[in-house]
């Protein structure tokens, strides 16, 4: 459960911040008037719906460092027998990379306000995500071709179910990208396309972060680097 | 001392307005509301109804265990199946959805002050999600071979064999679902929760002004949206090996004489997975409580909680601790006992931030005028209650004592005595506390004594005993307690008299449900704050609350919420939205 652990002690070091900036010495029985006139002290001045965001990041974040964990755990067991990851999934690691990186010239453009090159960059994601999507069908369908097949070896099934939920969610973020997308066709109002322009980028760099931190796990390098690390610390 | 700015140079509110949405006929209004109100009574009332269920499965089982061999229905599977429904309804369908779904929504919109929840439509969506996952979770009373018997833990691998009831059925494939949709309902519903608190608070209202239930309500909803995911991945997890044959937890197994598919997989990692989300769930449904149960302490006291600070801070303590105490359900699991003495010393260390709440508690009390309404009473019982389920939870605690008590009655006491009773007391506190502001009448008096006293002292006549029972030795989960040499006749007396017990506090809830729909049109006329109390939501300009609930301005906070008694001032207790300072020492220097 170590992994949990660890991503949990980020949450609360972040957490810890942000208390600690909220005044909790504060004596609130001595204090009348607005204390919220006190700046800093009230809400953020961030966009609800980005704090939004951040919150649910977390929570898969969260079922991410589980999953890992069960990973980790259940790899010390005899019969782990680890599969060779098919080399598709360095192209699609560079799929989902472009994805981010039109995604985040849509975040540029939409500041700037040039509504062209948001279509194009938001149009550009949407079918990358859809080619890398499309790329680790490929992927699946490789690795039963050769026989490693979901319930054969728990590395197998953890590969599968691993690699299944970051893309259902990166189904559910070509939802949100869809109708991002619809706005920016249908014109809508500058700020509020600039602002879920922005949520989309949030979400697809969280979502390109997770994909190569769980494809470090399944490729086998995380094992070792934590076992190097064993070896510094004993 | 610090009078931050004269009351008379505020500006008016500066909060931007929220978008209302606005409902246009009566299916938005009533049935597909984005109103955090309706979502919060739609989400109360589901609860009770699938708590029913679950309370009528508590009543065959004390059939069974008070009068064996006399139902015939009951058999041994039936046995287990109302455990496990029983278990799992009280814990994650009532307490959980009841503390977040249904207080979380009416409370914390109208105690920080705001219009309505920061995502409405994504509230609403939490509710209907939830609603599917009851009625998936009711579905599997009616498919072939009833719900799941697994036990409220469901630990492989015999979750998932064909010995138990539902295993190799439909039952736990529907409870296994049923959980998936209810943690991705609460996660729509959990994100509302904290960003309301975080980002929908009026002006003035600091985080060190908002009342205590919030502050509760807040945290435990934070420590469910992170705990809930391992229930999440335990679950999926299951549900592959039960499905598509893989051995994520399942080991080689020989069942009825024939070698199954699966291999060297590890029940324990399913336990260290239920486990992480299922320890924080206590707290999920024990941070609520104690918030609420300040909140009750101090306005029904007329004075202000004590150690306000300490309060948060316990509450903030108790939240983080909670992830780190997990493996004390695993003493018996086989694990390294190493592991076993950090987490006696964690649960043990746990106890100091509980245990200031209750001092606090306890000293608020101290020379209040204490008014012994049918709210205060609840809380009271709760006080009692809590305390003597705690003590036991650190015998508990402790390896040597857990192994030998571990699969006796002597736990079953204790949790429910903790998790079961308590919150429970609470939640009934509440209802009689919140229920004129949600209606705009009061709840019969009479009715809420007999309520109450039943409640709480059959509660006691029921639990008492058990725990006599466990330090017996008699075992939990089985269904058949005959020709046991620790069943003496007096051990079977009890049991027999436990039974009755609960027939009668059972009874006594009938009694409150008939409370609850008669006073919506008999009751008492409340009007709009009946117990005279401080916090925003007994503020509001109708009663109940209209859409938008603050009327055209949001309130400006200017205090905290527990200015009751204060020396100086007119009445005894004044409301957070009424400026000026009050006081002999609140002169500005």
């Amino acid at each position: 459960m170590s992994v949990i652990l660890v991503f949990l002690l980020v949450i609360a070091g972040f957490a810890g911040w942000w208390l600690s900036h909220q005044r909790l010495t504060a004596k609130p029985w001595l204090e009348q008037g607005v204390a919220g006139d006190f700046v800093g002290f009230d809400r953020s001045s961030l966009p609800t719906a980005k704090i939004g965001l951040g919150v649910f990041l977390a929570v898969v974040g969260c079922l991410f460092s589980l999953f890992t964990s069960a990973y980790f755990m259940r790899m010390g067991l005899s019969d782990w027998q680890p599969l060779p990851l098919p080399r598709l999934l360095w192209l699609n690691t560079g799929v989902l990379a472009l994805s981010s990186v039109a995604l985040q010239c849509a975040v540029v453009a939409a500041r700037r306000g040039q509504v062209d090159t948001v279509r194009l960059g938001l149009a550009t994601a949407g079918l990358t995500a859809l080619a890398f999507l499309a790329g680790q069908l490929i992927a699946w369908r490789q690795l039963t071709e050769d026989g490693y097949l979901l319930a054969s070896n728990p590395a197998n099934s953890f590969f599968y179910l691993i690699t299944a939920m970051h893309g259902l969610h990166i189904l559910g973020g070509l939802v949100g990208l869809g109708r991002t997308s619809a706005g920016a066709w249908n014109g809508t109002q500058r700020e509020r396309l600039r602002l879920s322009v922005e949520l989309c980028a949030m979400y697809w760099h969280f979502l390109l972060f997770v994909w190569l931190c769980i494809f470090a796990v399944l490729a086998g390098w995380a094992a070792t680097f934590v076992s190097i690390c064993q070896r510094l610390l004993t | 001392m610090v009078d931050v700015t004269p009351a008379d140079a505020v500006p008016p509110a500066e909060v931007a307005e929220m978008e209302l949405y606005h409902p246009h006929s009566w299916w938005t209004k009533y049935v597909f509301s984005q109103d955090a109100k309706v979502i919060a009574v739609q989400y109360s009332a589901t609860a009770t109804a699938i708590g029913l269920v679950a309370l009528m499965l508590s009543w065959l089982m004390r059939l069974q265990l008070g009068f064996p061999g006399t139902f015939d229905f009951i058999t041994p599977e039936a046995y287990y199946q109302f455990i496990t429904m029983h278990g799992m309804i009280m814990v994650i369908y009532l307490l959980t959805a009841l503390f977040l779904g249904g207080f979380g929504n009416y409370l914390i919109p109208l105690m920080v002050g705001a219009r309505d929840m920061v995502f409405p439509y994504v509230n609403m969506l939490s509710y209907w999600v939830y609603l599917l996952a009851v009625l998936v979770l009711v579905s599997s009373f009616f498919a072939p071979g009833g719900p799941t018997g697994a036990g409220w833990t469901l630990y492989p691998p015999q979750a998932i064999t064909s010995g138990t009831p539902g295993g190799q059925d439909w039952g736990i494939i529907l409870m296994l679902s049923s959980l998936i949709l209810f943690i991705i309902g609460f996660t729509m519903g959990g994100l509302n929760y904290v960003v309301t608190v975080l980002q929908g608070r009026t002006r003035g209202m600091t985080l060190m002004r908002l009342p205590l239930t919030v502050w509760g309500i807040f945290t435990a909803t934070v420590m469910a949206l992170l705990a809930f995911p391992a229930l999440f991945v335990a679950c999926v997890m299951m549900l592959l090996d039960r499905l598509l044959g893989t051995s994520f937890f399942m080991p080689a197994i020989v069942e009825m004489g024939e070698q199954l598919q699966h291999n060297g997989g590890s029940p324990i990692l399913f336990q260290h997975l239920f486990w992480f989300f299922g320890h924080p769930e206590v707290y999920i449904v024990a941070l609520p409580a104690f918030g609420i149960v300040s909140d009750l302490i101090s306005t029904h006291a007329r004075k202000n909680i004590f150690g306000y600070r300490m309060m948060v801070w316990a509450i903030i303590a108790i939240g983080a601790l909670s992830f780190v105490v997990w493996a004390h359900h695993m003493y018996v699991s086989g694990m390294n006992p190493y592991f076993g003495f950090f987490f006696a010393t964690t649960t043990l260390i746990i106890a100091v931030p509980t245990a200031i709440k209750v001092y606090n508690w306890v000293l608020t009390l101290w020379r209040g005028d204490i008014h012994l309404t049918i709210p205060m009473l609840f809380a009271l019982a709760f006080i009692v209650t809590f305390v003597n389920g705690g003590l036991t939870g650190l015998f508990l605690g402790n390896v040597v004592v857990d192994v030998p008590l571990s699969d006796t009655m002597f736990v079953v006491a204790h949790f429910h005595m903790v998790m079961g009773v308590a919150p429970i007391l609470v939640i009934f506190g509440a209802i009689y506390h919140w229920y004129p502001k949600v209606t705009g009448r009061m709840l019969n008096e009479t009715l809420g004594r007999f309520h109450f006293w039943v409640t709480f002292l059959g509660a006691y006549l029921i639990f008492f005993p058990m725990h006599y029972l466990g330090l017996m030795g008699v075992p939990r989960r089985y269904a058949e307690l005959t020709d046991m040499n620790i069943m003496t006749e007096s051990a079977h007396h009890l049991n027999s008299f436990i039974s009755i017990m609960a027939f009668i506090v059972g009874f006594a809830q009938m009694v409150f449900l008939f409370n609850l729909i008669w006073s919506i049109r008999h009751g008492r006329e409340a009007g709009g704050n009946p117990w005279r109390a401080t916090t925003l939501e007994w503020q509001t300009p109708e009663t109940p609350p209209a859409h938008g609930n603050f009327g055209k301005d949001l309130p400006i906070v200017y205090r905290w919420a527990y200015d009751y008694s204060v020396p100086g001032a007119k009445e005894d207790f004044i409301p957070q939205n009424v400026p000026g300072t009050f006081g002999p020492s609140r002169e500005p220097a």
